[in-house]
């Protein structure tokens, strides 16, 4: 242990070099701008700039790509909050509060709660790697398809019966995504589901793609209809707003440490940021007193997710770098990048590596502090954006989605695909269909389907699978109460005999 | 246990033709006049793209290109996205496709309509090996004890673990079945990084993972290698696992099981390009073939350094493809034509 905090001195040494420094900076920019536009995410962002870091000390080019990928962290909660589009699969749930925080005009605090919340997560999850890194490598060993998939069920019953909408709708939205996530390449048998011949359905509809539609276009959409007009205009300006928002944040420690413990637990198992996000919302939403305010604008709404997916995407980089095996897109990209530089990622690098090793968590720790300053002092810049009259911002809006959507596959049918995805959105906030659910569905449905298929198919077809051992059962026993808890706490009240408390039936 | 021997039979002959000369290159050739795009039909971060974008590096730091590379992902429908972007885009000169064995299997599966007849072929970079592992803290020590094994046993009682279903991990399954007479439950994962750590954490009972995939593992004496899936043994003698190097692994052969199966790593053209563009590729590629990055990525991931260009590459071509499509339908894997 000793040993391995004067590792992380010497970390910090090499990171603190002017020239290591530099880049940091210039990676925290440029992943901010790249978590900014929508589709263009921080996998795309690293793989294109991989290349120009192969004549680089692969110190070096660790600490700017790792800090690409702090910044795309941070980027992805801005668009989420201000406009409702979220750059990152995992900031969707960032969306539920602070957009609606956005329209209340406190972007500002919304976005100081986002940046704060995403800076204690990954510190949190630093720290935890600097601590217990071999250990967590075992214990992400432990985790087959019967264990993913049981994460991902969790995922999902944590996460019903949150909506104000009617059961039925939120379940027709959900079955609808899950409809949509099952197109394109069916990875179990290899054949091709629902594309009806068509070439340009082979991809399926990616998850960006319905959420550029679904929120931002359906949004631009709505605000049409309702007169032109943004309703965050009343945005502080000032920094002050952060320093208000700083002083009101410590009240949710509990909440921050839970949604750290989460995003730890999803990052190290392969699950990673973007369940962890919807199941700590949800949690947090459960057990907040003001659970159900969440969806019209709570701090709450904002800590939780952002933390979570933090934690997770940080955490993210463990198995990475300990078992050769990314927790993220962003992460695989940064595989290959160790490949290619020479490093072979696996149990041996900590020993083999020290200097990179060290030097990679200890850019974790300087990168987000960095990330944090640079994002906090551009808060006003960011909220200013909503002052700009709406029918300058939605043109422009527009051209950044339609660009965001067709760099996800460089596929113009995608950019059709988003306008088919807005009308859509539009139509289902008409008709009170949540959004919420189908999202989800099609982040998730698909790599559920595939863990609970593989489970099956080694288990020769018995369903005891997911009960097999303490891990998996644990975790699909927490699933059960989860989804049955309105009904759990109901019945409780009524044993109780406290009839006074009028329930928030959803 | 003759179908076994079916299996891509593929070549040391290649090695020869490492020095096919394009001395009759005019002087003033063909050159790029925008950028050059590399198109991947698989996603970020496998073996064909790290291949794609190690040699984007290589490019660009040792200036052998007057234009920038660009590196394209288009991995939908098995990969059948980016072979049809290639198939449509006749006449441009300035786009490349990398392929893997999805060339072959993609459009036997899935019914996506196109060949590697479709494209021009320009060069094979290297062949890519497969090993069969089996986690360290299990008995086996030799392929015969792990075949030994599964013959015991009834059949489904080993898990196979490998990346994506009806590509060339399952087709090395079907074949390890005929040969040992026993089924094996195959499970199909997104990546091969993915089976090598479900088979470090005993998920799984083997896997036929390229070598660069699983290496870390048995250098950490997590996974232990059995032989390897090709007519002779690799060709890297560097200690790597303690004592033992590439090259103290047998080949599947020798210890009994006659199964034989590599990978291509080539690239292609899209249909009606210019001859001059071609060779101005492969002149390209022979470059980069001779920095020490590119040496370097040979060594580290094993691979069979064979390269081909012009007809004796399409000859290869050719030839794989019979074989798979024998080997696809004896599998029963071909796509149902309507």
């Amino acid at each position: 242990m000793l040993e391995d905090i004067g590792n992380l001195f010497h970390g910090f040494a090499v990171v603190v070099q002017p020239y290591n420094l530099v880049l940091m900076v210039v990676g925290i920019v440029l992943g901010v701008i790249v978590g900014v536009l929508p589709g263009l995410g921080g996998a795309n962002g690293i793989a294109i700039l991989l290349p120009l870091t192969f004549s680089m000390s692969p110190t070096s080019a660790i600490i700017m790509l790792s800090c690409i990928y702090w910044g795309a962290l941070f980027g992805g909660a801005i668009t989420s909050i201000l406009f409702n589009i979220p750059g990152e699969p995992w900031s969707v749930a960032t969306t539920f509060d602070g957009y609606p925080m956005a329209q209340k005009g406190k972007a500002g605090e919304a976005l100081t709660a986002a940046f704060t919340s995403s800076f204690v997560g990954a510190l949190f999850a630093v720290i935890m790697i600097t601590l217990v890194a071999p250990l967590v490598a075992s214990f992400a060993l432990s985790f087959g398809p019967p264990e993913i998939f049981s994460v991902y069920f969790l995922a999902f019953c944590s996460f019903v019966g949150l909506s104000k909408e009617p059961p039925f709708k939120t379940i027709a939205s959900m079955m609808l995504g899950f409809g949509l996530g099952a197109v394109g390449l069916d990875q179990m048998t290899g054949q091709l589901r629902m594309t009806f011949g068509m070439e340009s359905m082979l991809n399926g509809f990616d998850f960006l793609i319905a959420v550029i539609g679904l929120f931002g276009i359906g949004e631009i959409l709505l605000t049409m209809e309702e007169g032109l007009s943004f309703r965050g205009k009343a945005a502080k300006l000032n920094m002050r707003v952060v320093l208000q928002t700083w002083a009101e944040l410590p009240r949710y420690w509990m909440l921050s440490l839970r949604s750290c413990l989460i995003g730890c637990w999803m990052g190290i198992s392969p699950a990673g940021a973007t369940p962890a996000s919807f199941m700590s919302y949800g949690i947090a939403k459960r057990i907040s007193k003001r659970g159900r305010f969440f969806g019209t604008g709570e701090i709450e709404g904002v800590v939780a997710p952002e933390t979570a997916a933090h934690a997770a995407g940080t955490s993210a980089l463990l198995p990475m770098i300990s078992l050769g095996v990314p927790g993220s897109p962003t992460a695989a990209v940064l595989l290959g990048g160790l490949l290619i530089w020479g490093l072979q990622p696996g149990p041996l690098l900590f020993t083999e590596q020290k200097d990179f090793v060290w030097g990679l968590i200890a850019s974790m720790y300087m990168g987000n502090i960095v990330g944090l300053i640079i994002v906090l002092t551009c808060v006003p810049v960011f909220a200013a954006i909503l002052r700009i009259p709406f029918s300058v911002i939605a043109p422009v809006i527009l051209v950044f989605c339609a660009i965001g959507a067709y760099t996800v596959h460089n596929n113009t049918f995608d950019v059709v695909m988003m306008v088919v995805f807005g009308i859509a959105g539009y139509l289902m906030k008409k008709t009170n269909y949540p959004l919420a659910p189908m999202v989800l569905a099609i982040v998730l449905g698909d790599k559920a389907e595939e863990s609970f298929r593989q489970s099956l198919l080694g288990s020769q077809g018995a369903f005891s699978v997911f009960w097999s051992s303490g891990l998996v059962s644990t975790i699909m026993t927490l699933g059960l109460i989860a989804l049955f808890w309105p009904l759990i706490q109901s019945t409780w009240t009524r044993l109780r005999g406290s009839a006074g408390e009028p329930h928030p039936a959803e | 246990m003759s179908v076994a021997k079916t299996v891509l039979t593929i070549g040391t002959a290649a090695f020869a033709s490492g020095v096919f000369a394009l001395s009759a290159l005019p002087a003033n050739a063909w050159e790029p006049s925008h950028p050059i795009e590399i198109i991947v039909p698989a996603g970020t971060g496998g073996g064909a793209d790290q291949m794609a974008r190690a040699m984007q590096g290589i490019i660009t730091k040792h200036n052998l290109s007057k234009q920038s590379v660009v590196v394209i992902n288009k991995s939908g429908g098995a990969g059948g996205e980016g072979f049809l972007d290639v198939k449509n885009s006749k006449g441009n000169d300035h786009k490349l496709i990398i392929t893997l064995s999805n060339l072959f299997t993609t459009p036997m599966a899935t019914g996506i309509p196109f060949s590697w007849k479709d494209m021009t072929p320009v060069a094979m970079m290297a062949l890519d090996e497969f090993i069969l592992w089996v986690n360290a803290d299990k008995p086996y020590k030799t392929a015969k004890d792990y075949v030994d094994d599964i013959k015991s046993k009834p059949d489904n009682s080993f898990k196979m673990g490998g990346t994506g279903s009806k590509q060339e991990d399952q087709i090395i399954t079907v074949a390890l079945q005929k040969a040992t007479g026993k089924k094996m439950t195959y499970i199909p994962y997104k990546g091969g990084g993915e089976v090598a750590v479900q088979l470090v954490g005993n998920h799984i009972d083997s896997s036929v993972n390229n070598p660069i995939e699983a290496v870390a593992h048995w250098r950490a004496g997590k996974l232990r290698p059995l032989c390897v899936f090709d007519n002779k043994k690799l060709d890297y003698h560097e200690k790597i696992a303690g004592d033992l190097a590439w090259d103290s692994i047998p080949t599947c052969k020798s210890a009994g099981l006659d199964v034989e199966y590599l990978m291509l790593r080539g690239y292609f053209m899209p249909p009606g390009v210019s001859p001059d563009a071609v060779a101005y590729y492969v002149d390209l590629f022979k470059k980069v073939r001779e920095t020490p990055e590119w040496k370097k990525l040979m060594s580290d991931g094993a691979f069979n350094q064979s390269f081909m260009t012009g007809d004796e590459y399409a000859k290869w071509v050719a030839d794989a493809e019979k074989l798979h499509e024998g080997l696809m339908k004896e599998a029963g894997f071909m796509a149902k034509t309507n």
